[in-house]
């Protein structure tokens, strides 16, 4: 084995992930090889100081108030998702109650008319235009079903 | 932190209770875990605290790309680290945008000016130069050094979390370890709290 296959074993020893056998055999290779040995002394320092650091436990109360600020996010979702149905249905609603009154008005004019209808067909045509697209590349996605 | 990824195959559909409840005793189980990786990727308790939680919530509302055979921790780490490193992206955009000088230059910003050494229990000068050399290396790198030191998790674990093989964790754990002492020893010891002068 050359120095770089003992390379990497350096930080499995160094981390007792070594089994006893290649622990001996790098131990062995540490007592000949002057260059991986003082590398090694490096990285024991390093780790050494690595060890030493903790870092701060928050205060408790942040550990009680943790799930109630992922509960406030999950309702949130929720609520959004049924105001975005709840205001997609009264608007379809309200529009098509709107054409209707429209159509029956006999005080409108026809231009206005025609003017407003050809208004609420073009966003029709623009939002299932858009809608088909999303659709058609969501099918297309390679990585849709990619599951880790 | 025993087998952190061996610990049930958490399946809240298959749960007798609702799945706000069986998701709740998860967070509880994790949240630690959660917070203090997330405090070592992006380096300050307020960004730690909210990605962390939005990690849970994200988790929550996908949890069926999880398979049922699947282990909860290595695919909820995905969902963590991608939000911390597309926060450290994010914030590293906003810094660059910032810091241009009145000729429109570009003033290059330290990685680790949001790591902050309050974080670092029974603080030293060494230990806040270390928190902060830690706060210069790439996410990569970090991540297996916080992973390994902050979590103590064994290689098999950091391998299952991390979606690659146990040569690749040591491999990358030489190189983390190397750049780390490299920051080091460039910069000598210097009063904590003083801001270092160029980066590597």
């Amino acid at each position: 084995m050359t120095c770089q296959d003992y390379k990497d074993l350096m930080m499995a020893y160094l981390d007792h992930e070594l089994d006893d056998q290649q622990k001996r055999a790098f131990e062995e290779h540490l007592a000949s090889c002057a260059a991986c040995a003082k590398e090694m002394e490096e990285f024991k320092k390093l780790k050494q100081l690595t060890d030493d650091v903790t870092l701060v436990e928050p205060e408790d109360r942040i550990w009680q108030q943790y799930w109630g600020g992922v509960y406030n996010r999950i309702e949130r979702g929720f609520g959004w998702i049924l105001f975005s149905l709840a205001a997609i249905l009264l608007i379809i609603y309200g529009g098509f109650k709107f054409i209707e009154e429209l159509i029956k008005d006999q005080t409108v004019g026809m231009l206005l008319k025609v003017g407003l209808l050809a208004l609420i067909a073009g966003l029709a045509i623009l939002f299932v235009s858009v809608l088909r697209e999303r659709v058609y590349f969501w099918r297309r996605d390679r990585y849709k079903d990619v599951r880790r | 932190m025993d087998g952190l990824c061996e610990q049930e195959t958490i399946s809240i559909r298959s749960s007798g209770r609702s799945s706000k409840d069986a998701f709740e005793a998860v967070v509880k189980r994790h949240m630690k875990d959660a917070y203090f990786i997330a405090l070592g990727l992006v380096g300050n308790r307020e960004d730690a605290l909210e990605l962390s939680q939005e990690a849970f919530f994200r988790a929550f509302r996908n949890f069926k790309q999880l398979s049922s055979k699947a282990k909860f921790f290595p695919w909820f780490y995905q969902i963590l680290r991608n939000l911390c490193f597309s926060h450290l992206r994010r914030r590293k955009v906003r810094r660059a945008s910032s810091l241009e000088d009145s000729e429109g230059n570009t003033i290059e910003a330290d990685n680790d000016d949001r790591f902050d050494p309050e974080m670092v229990a029974e603080r030293n000068e060494t230990k806040d130069r270390l928190w902060r050399a830690i706060g210069q290396l790439d996410y990569k790198h970090r991540e297996v050094i916080i992973l390994r030191h902050f979590r103590n998790l064994s290689y098999d674990d950091i391998s299952k979390i991390l979606f690659c093989s146990r040569g690749t964790v040591t491999s990358r754990l030489y190189y983390a370890r190397k750049r780390l002492k490299e920051i080091l020893d460039h910069e000598g010891p210097h009063p904590a709290g003083t801001r270092k002068g160029g980066r590597h």
